[in-house]
């Protein structure tokens, strides 16, 4: 009833995703929330192990947090998850978007650079780039290395010499690597092939 | 200098003679009762003391690796000598020419031999045991090793589809459609059975790995078509095995059973897997070895092919497949061996391996030339007009069909364009033919090695001459040049985590959650055991990173014109930039310049001097190396590029600095660093040179 209810109130979701898979990922969502209340808090997030031990785990939880609130309800759930449903070609024929889709190429660099760009100045700098930097590699490096890494990496990238990295720029060295693996990483099969996480979900409901 | 054409004149003498002084035995026969006549002889004309021979020819004694050493000598000079005729090596790949020179050589031989006897005809012919014994190995570990696994893993998938259900569809459809040939009355084929046919469609199916990288490695194309048809050559060597080896079974029992047909499913798993687990044990070994060779360096290298190569054989002891036991070794050592041995080691071992497969490549395709000449052939017109036929059509419409299910599968489609260079690419190549070798001698054997000649030239030269105007034609992606830049290899792994942290959450166990546990299985155990000393923890981007400043401090090292200084001033330019930076050179008196170069100079000598004689045994490492140990290097470089750019900024600044100044900034920044290494002169004199260096340019 809840997603039929989402599916009437919020017709940009239909074009993101298909009907089937709302159900599975209402399904999951169900299955994390554990006071029932038809909501997530962080902790709900936490309780996930795997994404624990996941270096970016805390960030994360935190994109599918809208400003300054502490719980997300089904609606913002599935907002966050839209941005990853692959491209389908048939899609961009059917009807003209009115405005973006979710699942643009562009909305999901902007998601991955708002996981960087925590104070939301539209700009990476090398503080934040040393956070995201140690966050990957540990606790073994020195300040000293994974400096000069940040370093080269800003030196790299940055075109318009403010020493950090704009979202153009960004996006430019995501072309750079998407030109050499050829395909859009930012996809993953989830929304497709969440029958597989739906036996998990329910299974594993007590993780 | 002496134009190609007469090189290969001279050198085809040259091989006849040698050939010529072989097979004529009576000479060499003659030569051993000659001392005893000699002897005779000189007791009749000098009385005291017989003749001592001052000269005397005996060629049979080392006959057979001057033989062997003559063909792999003239398959380099050829290699050689095509890329003086630049315009030829740039439409025809260097395969069709290697099977030419193959093609006149075995009739060089042939003629000369026309005259001995036919049945002992001395001309080599590429046979089984010398082909996939010694001559393919090379290429396959060579292929296996530096397979770019990123990209393998990715499209794994795709490339089974190809290598397994569309080698199966190749080997029935054209075995099934030669069967309906051979049936028509005109063609005079009635007495090849359904078996025979089916055998020799299992034969011509494969694609094959060493025509493939011999013709890709030309045209560059993108790493996601060639791993495709690369990796589909390579993994279908399972399916070629276990049906050759079913269909050569069932064609001398006669009758095939439901029983046996299940059991040539079952024996398709044991080949492939066996095959793999082999290869992985190998693998395995060979980094766990080759975490104890700190103080035997100059052996690693031979650890590495040593255990390649054992695998390959030991699949081959139990049937199983060589070449996925090849590779499953190679890709299962390498990132272990590689964190373990020297740079040296690491060069010689990527030297040593290209070296080879070269080698055995160039001597294949010579050899197929040569034993086109040399073996019987039966030709028969329909036979093979239809073999060549059905394949190009079995191919395209596999290719087609199979791509028409993948793509529902994959995120990245397969476009038309693709599908038709995956098709095309699908060359045949000495394997089939070796394999055809092996068949047990018949009317057929003959009639069907004519046919898989043939279908092999058709591929090589027609098929291998025309992609590359039809990859330009059809305007398909090449291969991106650059190199991996840090940039890439952060934001690489940064989405592997987002993707992994995204998955996690949707509860759904996908790609990138195998691929991350299999990391950090990898991290926790695996690396503690194979990999000696610190590197063990050490992460997988700072590895890449210092791999990145060691290439380029190599070539700041190297770089001995004063002109270029390609590494800092690309650190600076990488983008190029619009305002054109004012920077002030310091004026330094003429008198100072040469000062300064005299003691650079005399620095730079002094340290050649120093090098120790080395013994056999052990490369004993120079002082002047000795500081270049890897650790310590990194420390260098890390504060060199952070003088390097102190200086930068201080050369933008406005002001003229003057050269004092400067080398009091850099004497002042070296107490900066930790007080523990010592600073020898020669230290001092190369930091000085590439400072200098960079004022100069």
């Amino acid at each position: 009833m809840v997603v039929k209810n989402c599916l009437l109130l919020c017709p940009v979701f239909v074009s993101a995703v298909s009907h089937s898979q709302i159900t599975r990922l209402y399904s999951r969502f169900t299955s994390l929330d554990k006071g029932e209340n038809g909501t997530l808090s962080r902790e709900d997030f936490q309780r996930i192990p795997e994404l624990a031990i996941n270096p970016l785990g805390d960030r994360i939880i935190n994109a599918f947090f809208p400003e300054g609130e502490d719980q997300v309800n089904f609606r913002g759930f599935m907002r966050t998850l839209a941005h990853f449903r692959p491209i389908e070609d048939n899609e961009k024929n059917k009807n003209p978007p009115t405005s973006e889709p979710l699942n643009s190429r562009t909305n999901k660099l902007l998601f991955a650079f708002r996981l960087y760009d925590l104070d939301r100045d539209d700009k990476i700098s090398r503080d934040e780039l040393l956070q995201v930097l140690r966050m990957m590699v540990g606790v073994n490096i020195s300040d000293e290395q994974l400096g000069s890494i940040a370093d080269r990496t800003i030196q790299e990238a940055d075109t318009n010499g403010d020493n950090s990295i704009s979202f153009s720029e960004f996006i430019k060295a995501d072309d750079q690597r998407h030109e050499r693996t050829w395909k859009h990483r930012l996809d993953t099969h989830i929304v497709t092939y969440v029958t597989a996480g739906v036996t998990n979900a329910g299974s594993t409901g007590t993780r | 200098m002496a134009s190609p054409g007469v090189r290969v004149l001279l050198l085809l003498v040259l091989v006849s003679s040698a050939h010529g002084d072989a097979s004529g035995i009576n000479r060499t026969r003659g030569n051993r009762t000659l001392t005893p006549e000699e002897e005779e002889d000189s007791q009749q004309h000098h009385n005291n003391t017989k003749a001592f021979p001052v000269l005397s020819f005996n060629f049979e004694h080392v006959r057979k690796p001057f033989e062997i050493s003559l063909w792999i000598l003239l398959a380099l000079l050829m290699k050689l000598g095509f890329h003086l005729i630049p315009r030829v090596s740039h439409i025809v790949p260097e395969s069709c020419l290697l099977i030419v020179v193959g093609l006149l050589v075995g009739g060089v031989i042939k003629a000369l031999d026309s005259d001995a006897s036919d049945t002992n005809s001395s001309v080599p012919v590429l046979n089984t045991k010398l082909f996939f014994l010694y001559l393919l190995p090379p290429i396959i570990l060579d292929a296996g090793y530096f397979l770019p696994i990123r990209h393998f893993t990715e499209n794994l998938g795709t490339i089974l589809m190809f290598a397994v259900v569309g080698t199966l569809w190749n080997a029935f459809f054209i075995g099934g459609m030669m069967y309906g040939v051979c049936q028509i009355e005109a063609a005079q084929l009635g007495d090849v059975d359904l078996l025979s046919c089916l055998l020799f469609g299992s034969i011509i199916s494969a694609v094959d790995p060493v025509a493939v990288l011999a013709v890709f490695e030309e045209i560059h194309i993108n790493e996601l078509l060639y791993i495709l048809v690369f990796g589909e050559s390579l993994l279908n060597d399972a399916v070629t095995v276990v049906l050759y080896h079913l269909f050569e079974e069932f064609s001398h029992a006669g009758t095939v059973t439901i029983t046996d047909a299940f059991l040539g499913v079952i024996c398709f798993f044991v080949v492939s897997l066996g095959g793999v687990m082999i290869g992985l044990i190998y693998g395995i070994v060979g980094a766990f070895t080759s975490r104890f060779t700190l103080h035997s360096r100059v052996i690693e290298p031979l650890f590495v092919f040593l255990y390649s190569y054992m695998a390959y054989l030991s699949a081959e002891v139990f049937h199983l497949s060589g070449i996925m036991s090849l590779i499953a070794c190679g890709v299962a050592m390498r990132p272990y061996v590689e964190a373990n041995i020297s740079h040296k080691s690491y060069t010689t071992i990527k030297y040593f391996m290209k070296m080879w497969s070269s080698v055995s490549e160039t001597l294949i395709f010579i050899f197929l030339g040569v034993s086109t000449v040399a073996g019987p052939h039966v030709w028969n017109w329909t036979f093979v007009i239809f073999t060549v036929i059905l394949c190009l059509v079995s191919r395209v419409l596999g290719v087609v069909g199979l791509t028409f299910i993948i793509n529902k599968f994959r995120i990245v489609k397969l476009t038309k364009k693709d599908q038709f260079i995956v098709a095309y690419g699908g060359l045949r190549g000495a394997i089939a033919f070796s394999l055809g070798f092996l068949l047990t001698d018949t009317h057929m054997k003959t009639m069907f090695l004519t046919a898989i000649i043939t279908v092999i030239f058709f591929t090589v030269f027609v098929q291998g001459m025309t992609i590359r105007p039809l990859v330009e034609l059809l305007a398909v992606k090449k291969k991106k040049e650059t190199k991996r830049s840090i940039n890439e290899e952060i934001h690489t792994q940064f989405l592997d985590h987002l993707l992994t942290g995204i998955e996690d959450v949707c509860g759904h166990y996908g790609h990138h959650h195998w691929k991350d546990k299999l990391n950090r299985f990898n991290k926790t155990y695996v690396k503690k055991c194979l990999i000696s000393g610190e590197r063990s923890t050490e992460p997988q981007l700072i590895s890449f990173y210092n791999k990145m400043e060691l290439r380029q401090a190599m070539m700041l090292v190297e770089s001995g014109s004063l002109a270029v200084l390609p590494s800092l001033t690309s650190m600076q330019n990488i983008q190029p930039r619009d305002t054109v930076k004012q920077r002030v050179i310091p004026s330094i008196s003429k008198r100072r310049e040469e000062e300064i170069r005299k003691m650079l100079r005399s620095n730079l000598q002094k340290t050649r001097q120093r090098l120790r004689s080395y013994s056999r045994h052990d490369l004993m490492m120079d002082p002047f190396e000795e500081d270049l140990s890897e650790v310590k290097f990194r420390k260098q470089r890390v504060e060199m590029g952070r003088r390097v750019r102190l200086t930068e900024t201080h050369l933008n600044v406005h002001n003229s600095l003057s050269f004092k100044g400067m080398v009091s900034q850099m004497g002042y920044s070296m107490p900066l660093q930790g007080g523990e290494r010592k600073e020898n002169k020669q230290m001092k004199a190369l930091k000085m040179w590439g400072f200098i260096m960079f004022i100069f340019s």
